[in-house]
């Protein structure tokens, strides 16, 4: 049983940064927010045959750039398998229109069949397409394009460095809480905790042993954090350099190029179709 | 002029009650005086409660007194609009190397300190370059330092300080969590950046054996400085450094011992090599 929570803890990792060297890999984490949301704004773009190639050749042009093995994109949607199915199953048979199979009050029609479908796509595309931008990018290279990106909203007073900063920050620290929470189990363990056995409110309970010391651990760990931060002159975002600043190369110029004739098009066949 | 110097310097922590009324006052440092050169290696001795953490966290102003002043580099510490300037000119090694490392990579870390004094892009890489060969760690510029051992760890945070360009480093007792391995490399390192790069360093430190090379030692007590002098003078007064609760290197202790039992030695030894020395002599 011990050993069952141990592969566990090690087995989660955050992010789901699949090492490579691909164009996608190199690519300005800037580039690849953009595209994303491009993607997203395109999958809820089409309602026709034609728009709907397009998408999928985008999509399948991507997955087969990254390099990247599909088994991990299709990864993220066994979570979402129930919105799945209760999707599908909603537009199926609540959707008005010619019925095409009527059984009492159940009645599949034409249209109900098509949006089921084009859900369901849409849906798995969406997981797919926003996997592939965290299986290229490092946590750390995706925080300072976000960083980045959202600059703007400094003008509405959201400090976007110190997000930025806290996430990276929580990145660093969550393997060393991992690692502290598996001594403390251990520890808990030896002197007779029980974390396996009893209900869903007994085990909760019988987590308190284990969250306490952790959370104490934590606090320590970041008033220590937050001292040494500002022994080494950290005050905020102003004023500050960037060791590895982002910097738009010609690739990057090419794909977000790209991304705009893409979009381009589909708005074009969403008008004409 | 002095890089350090400490006029009766007074630090008081307030303990309150659940209620906010004082409940009793501590005095970590009562009445501190004591002056360090550039250039110079001083170890400051203690035991636990000693104040000599509380006077290291001082050096960076991340202390003020509540008494007396501190100059640092001939500026006051207490003063608001130094507080950066004194960071910069002291930087600070902690104890635990998990807690002050920020970035997830090691050269990102060792830059993390450049960054934030606005230096440009160019002279970041270049200083981070120096800085990790400096305490050999350029093999692992591009790991995680999770996977690092302590020592490891620990010189990486002092290549972080290093990249800023400080004049002065203060290790607050950087070996207290490091296996004897991982202690040796650090200590090495440190009296290796004292002696080729000129780097002032004050190591704070409750293991007798690491200050037997420097320029000078303090020993603190109750928050006073009670002894000051070279390794040699302050290790020849084994007695008194008992009655601090702290201990002689094992070496100096064997020489004490012999020399009480009637054998003819000198006062004060520090190495191996010099007890042999002082044998071989005895005819």
């Amino acid at each position: 049983m011990a050993e069952q929570d141990e592969t566990m803890l090690r087995d989660m990792t955050l992010g789901q940064y699949y090492p490579g060297k691909s164009i996608l890999h190199s690519l300005d984490p800037r580039v690849k927010l953009h595209g994303a949301l491009a993607f997203i704004v395109s999958v809820f773009l089409f309602h026709s045959f034609i728009g709907f190639a397009v998408v999928t050749a985008f999509l399948v042009a991507c997955i087969l750039m990254s390099r990247v093995p599909v088994r991990y994109m299709l990864k993220g949607i066994r979570p979402i398998l129930i919105i799945l199915i209760f999707t599908a199953v909603l537009n199926l048979f609540w959707t008005p229109g010619e019925p095409i199979w009527q059984y009492k009050i159940l009645k599949i029609t034409r249209q109900g069949l098509l949006n089921s479908g084009y859900m369901v796509v849409r849906l798995v595309y969406l997981v797919v397409g926003t996997s592939i931008m965290t299986l290229t990018t490092t946590p750390t290279r995706l925080t300072d394009g976000m960083e980045k990106n959202l600059r703007w909203l400094n003008f509405f007073k959201v400090p976007v460095h110190e997000i930025a900063m806290m996430m990276s920050i929580a990145l660093r620290f969550v393997p060393i809480l991992l690692e502290e929470t598996d001594k403390i189990m251990k520890a808990q363990m030896a002197r007779g905790a029980d974390f396996e056995t009893g209900n869903f409110f007994k085990k909760a309970k019988n987590m308190v042993p284990l969250l306490v010391p952790l959370f104490v651990s934590a606090w320590r760990r970041a008033s220590d954090l937050a001292m040494a931060m500002e022994a080494r002159c950290y005050r905020g975002g102003n004023g500050r350099t960037k060791m590895k600043p982002l910097i738009y190369n010609r690739t990057d110029v090419c794909a977000l190029g790209l991304l705009v004739i893409y979009l381009v098009v589909l708005i074009v066949i969403r008008i004409i179709v | 002029m002095s890089f350090i110097k400490a006029v009766k310097l007074i630090h008081e922590y307030i303990h309150r009650d659940d209620d906010g009324n004082v409940d009793h006052i501590e005095k970590a440092l009562d009445g501190v005086d004591l002056e360090m050169e550039p250039g110079e290696f001083v170890a400051i001795l203690g035991h636990n409660g000693s104040g000599k953490s509380t006077l290291a966290k001082h050096l960076n102003a991340i202390l003020n007194p509540t008494g007396g002043t501190l100059y640092v580099n001939g500026m006051d510490t207490s003063d608001a609009r130094n507080t950066w300037e004194v960071r910069k000119s002291a930087g600070m090694v902690f104890q635990n190397p998990d807690n002050q490392i920020i970035a997830g990579m090691v050269e990102e870390d060792v830059g993390f300190g450049p960054e934030n004094l606005g230096i440009p892009t160019d002279e970041i890489w270049e200083r981070v370059k120096t800085s990790l060969s400096a305490v050999h760690m350029e093999k692992f510029r591009k790991h995680s330092p999770n996977k690092l051992s302590g020592g490891q760890k620990q010189r990486v945070a002092i290549a972080g300080v290093l990249a800023m360009q400080p004049e002065c480093i203060v290790l607050d007792e950087p070996t207290a969590m490091l296996d004897p391995m991982g202690r040796r490399d650090v200590i090495d390192t440190i009296y290796e950046l004292n002696r080729t790069k000129g780097v002032t360093v004050i190591l704070i430190t409750h293991y007798m054996e690491e200050v037997t090379k420097a320029d000078r030692v303090f020993v603190m007590d109750k928050g006073r400085v009670v002894m000051k002098g070279t390794p040699r003078e302050i290790f020849s007064q084994v007695e008194t450094l008992k009655s601090y609760q702290l201990d002689v290197p094992q070496i100096t202790l064997l020489a004490h011992e012999l020399k009480q039992s009637g054998i003819d030695i000198p006062d004060g030894i520090l190495t191996r090599e010099e007890l042999v020395e002082a044998l071989c002599h005895l005819s």
